[in-house]
């Protein structure tokens, strides 16, 4: 096995722990249904790391019926048999978890069932993850279902999309074919905002392109997959926004000792900070961060700490410790976007527990409701109620303000679950958006009815971006111009000032209009 | 090398993500529970699940007493040792056998494993759980050493039975643990979920987390049964006629019931070592634990009916 540190002379400790402690941790999830391979293709990628033990290769052979032969008779799909029950009964496929480290990563994959009704499994692994590896079976292309899995995972946050093309073997290792799935999936990829896309020719079967690089398949340059699990950025996303960390626990092991434990959920923080206790709104500032490894100078996003303030203020279980200079929203009505997963349905009036952060309230459905319709690229239909699987939009009424952050800024601060008031069960994943406009519930309604597309068609942000970026060359080149011609930098100056108002302005309606002209798109 | 750079590599270390992870987990539980309890087993895995124990709760202690449910088949050095730690760390230990098995004359040779290890173990923790009215119980299950743990949920509630139901389990998305209880429910927490064996002993090697001495080979006496090597630990064990045992240099990789827990040759006499066995070695983790092999999906069953 290649993990063996292969030093003898190195100190037995360090040199153990060195290639370790040096690992990153990625979390993805794969997402396919069987008949993509998508349990073939972990096995494979297993195998190939050589990862599987004998013992559990032996079984597999014996499983397959295959005692001896080649590596590609044997059935890498039965690596992963879940519950007995399962199994017997056919009952609902569950989530489950695998584990695997190669010499630069330590993985946690979220092996999720692919079929609508098991929605509520993918998107609860698809919360953590970030990377989602999407399966596509390169004889059907892209279907309906992968274009589901896409739109969940980008909506809760997934950054990374790596598409991989399955059974390229069947479809004689074919470039056209490969370019033509990329094709239909990048249009349609349009409506997922900010996502890497890569897409990887395989063969789970063969073992192409999965650990080791394809020879039938000279024409693709790109990563393996296991290349690309290794390289991708895995930083989580509100590492670079303002210190946040819900209160825990309040350690109070003697009578002057008061610390606030948390797991700090974005940003970084430092002794001396000044911090806002939300939804209270007190201000203080950071006196020391106390972990069991002694007094950090300096701790950030993922890490479990207990933190003590310079004055006593009246913090406890569920109040955010945020940046002062940036603090979470405070409020008692938000909208958010509701993945259900009750028995019934959703529906305005609903109540329900909720739990934010470490905080809990009272929550009712306060109504309306849109149907974020993923059978239709995300699109937002007005709906009386929700069904089990769906996702939608809506406004939450709590009983006490509580602090939160949208959702796309941050994934901790800005999630919540709903439990059933009677069965105590968990029945909805929440994301928010943002509070909503206090006493002007028409107003919010009115945001909601207006759009049509949770994504956006394309971002208005993307048009913005680069209408900035086109003037500030233009405006450059002007400037140059004027002062070539005229020899005075004032006119100059003047003349580039005038032009990029104007044209700054042109360009962004430009863009907008195109962005609603369907003509000459593929 | 300075400050900075400390703890950018802090943060980019796995283990040390596992560590706040496991914490968190922790820490919610101490927070929406009532009475909860840790569980020990004295293996490897209850050596990480109280070390990090008593990491959550600095500069405080664990708000929560120690439970071992002692089969009174355990390795004669397992017990000595976990006299010993508890004593080290003044622990709030409860030791739990349950009587009416040891009446009945309950063993894992007169009577089998299975039965054994329901009286002896599942019933024992039920009698104990029931007995201090725990609400909750924490554990060091992980999620690789078995197919049915690979899809149980970090909180695992059990009825008023004990019983698991794989199908009624809560989703658990992000952080976000919900922790309410139906009446009579209890919780089985498992903030190791996420760890694997190699993760465990890096850990313990990073931290130096006092083991017990079984996991370090050394030549120790035992006899082969069915293909397992069972260590003579004391003269419970009956031996066959003719049968001597033979003094192999052998360590365990899991700790259970001595009668029941296959040791393997080994040299790993340092944690380094048993660091790079783990990385090299080609055989899963429990293959040499008597109990798994009660027939297919065993773990899952006694699962069900309530082992841990």
């Amino acid at each position: 096995m290649t993990l063996l540190v292969n030093d003898p002379e190195a100190t037995a400790r360090d040199a153990v722990l060195y290639e370790h402690e040096h690992k990153s941790l990625l979390r993805f999830i794969a997402c396919g249904s069987v008949d993509h391979g998508k349990s073939s293709l972990l096995g494979r990628l297993l195998f190939d790391a050589g990862l599987v033990p004998d013992d559990q290769i032996e079984t597999l052979r014996k499983d397959t019926g295959q005692l001896t032969g080649p590596e590609d008779t044997l059935d890498f799909s039965l690596l992963f048999d879940g519950l007995a029950a399962e199994r017997e009964q056919k009952i609902t496929i569950d989530l489950a978890y695998r584990f695997f480290a190669t010499r630069k990563r330590k993985f946690i994959v979220a092996d999720a069932p692919g079929h609508e009704q098991y929605t509520r499994n993918m998107a609860t692994g698809a919360s953590t993850a970030e990377l989602a590896l999407l399966l596509i079976n390169a004889q059907s292309g892209l279907t309906q279902q992968t274009r589901r899995h896409a739109l969940i995972a980008a909506t809760l946050g997934v950054r990374h999309l790596v598409v991989a093309i399955n059974k390229m073997d069947i479809i004689g290792y074919s470039k056209a074919g490969f370019a033509a799935i990329e094709r239909d999936f990048r249009d349609f990829a349009e409506r997922l905002g900010d996502v890497e896309l890569t897409f990887i020719p395989v063969s789970a079967k063969k073992g192409d392109n999965v650990v080791h690089r394809s020879r039938a398949m000279d024409w693709y340059r790109g990563p393996t997959l296991l290349e690309k699990l290794e390289t991708v950025d895995a930083t989580p996303r509100a590492s670079e926004t303002p210190f946040r960390m819900a209160v825990q626990w309040v350690s109070r092991p003697t009578a002057e000792f008061r610390g606030y434990c948390g797991l700090i959920a974005g940003g970084d923080v430092v002794p001396g900070l000044e911090i806002v206790v939300q939804p209270s709104g007190q201000r203080t500032r950071i006196k020391e961060i106390i972990t069991a490894n002694g007094v950090l100078s300096h701790a950030g996003i993922g890490q479990s700490v207990t933190l003590t303030l310079t004055e006593d203020v009246d913090a406890s279980r569920g109040d955010i410790i945020a940046e002062a200079s940036a603090p979470a929203i405070v409020s008692d009505r938000f909208d958010a976007r509701i993945f259900w997963m009750g028995q019934g349905t959703l529906a305005p009036g609903g109540r329900y527990h909720i739990k934010l952060g470490t905080a809990k309230a009272a929550a009712r459905i306060a109504g309306p409701i849109k149907l974020i319709d993923l059978a239709d690229d995300a699109a937002l239909k007005p709906a009386e109620s929700l069904l089990s699987n769906e996702f939608g939009l809506c406004t939450l009424e709590l009983d006490r303000p509580l602090a939160a952050d949208p959702y796309d800024d941050n994934r901790d601060t800005g999630s919540f679950i709903l439990i059933d008031a009677e069965t105590l069960d968990t029945v909805a994943m929440g994301l928010i958006e943002g509070a909503t406009a206090p006493a002007s519930s028409k107003a919010i309604a009115g945001k909601i009815e207006e759009r049509t597309h949770l994504f956006g068609t394309p971002r208005k942000r993307r048009s913005f971006a680069k209408a900035v970026i086109w003037r500030t060359t233009g405006s450059v080149a002007t400037f140059a111009i004027a002062y070539y011609i005229t020899g005075n930098a004032h006119l100059a100056a003047s003349i580039t000032a005038a032009e990029i108002t104007v044209k700054f302005a042109l360009y962004y309606f430009h863009e907008r209009a195109w962005a609603l002209v369907p003509w000459g798109r593929r | 090398m300075n400050a900075q750079t400390t703890t950018l590599q802090a943060r980019t270390s796995y283990l040390d993500q596992l560590e706040s992870e496991s914490i968190h987990i922790m820490r919610e539980v101490v927070a929406e529970t009532e009475k909860p309890v840790m569980l020990y087993s004295i293996g490897k895995d209850s050596a990480v699940l109280l070390h990090l124990a008593m990491k959550a709760f600095y500069p405080g202690r664990p708000p929560f007493p120690i439970l071992h449910v002692d089969t009174t088949w355990k390795f004669r050095e397992m017990i000595e040792f976990r006299d010993q730690r508890a004593k080290d760390l003044g622990l709030d230990l409860i030791v739990h056998i349950n009587q009416g098995g040891v009446k009945r004359g309950i063993g894992p040779i007169t009577h089998g494993s299975e039965l054994h290890t329901d009286v002896m173990k599942t019933q024992g923790l039920r009698q104990a759980l029931d007995h201090y009215g725990f609400d909750a119980a924490i554990g060091g299950a992980r999620r690789d050493e078995d197919k049915s743990r690979a899809k149980e949920r970090i909180f695992s509630f059990r009825n008023a039975h004990h019983r698991w139901d794989p199908k009624r389990q809560r989703p658990e998305p992000w952080r976000l643990f919900n922790a309410e209880k139906r009446k009579g429910e209890s919780i089985r927490v498992f903030p190791l979920s996420n760890w694997t064996e190699l993760d465990v002993w890096l850990y313990i090697l990073r931290e130096n987390i006092p083991v017990v001495p079984l996991y370090f080979a050394k030549p120790r006496p035992v006899v082969s049964r069915g293909g397992t090597m069972i260590m003579v630990d004391d003269d419970r064990l009956p031996l066959e006629p003719g049968e001597v045992p033979e003094i192999r240099n052998v360590r365990f990789r899991t700790l259970g019931c001595y009668p029941l827990t296959g040791a393997i040759d080994s040299t790993a006499t340092s944690l380094e070592d048993i660091v790079r066995e783990t990385l090299d070695s080609r055989f899963s983790e429990r293959r040499d634990r008597v109990i798994d092999k009660d027939g297919a999906a065993s773990m899952e069953r006694k699962k069900q009916e309530g082992y841990f």
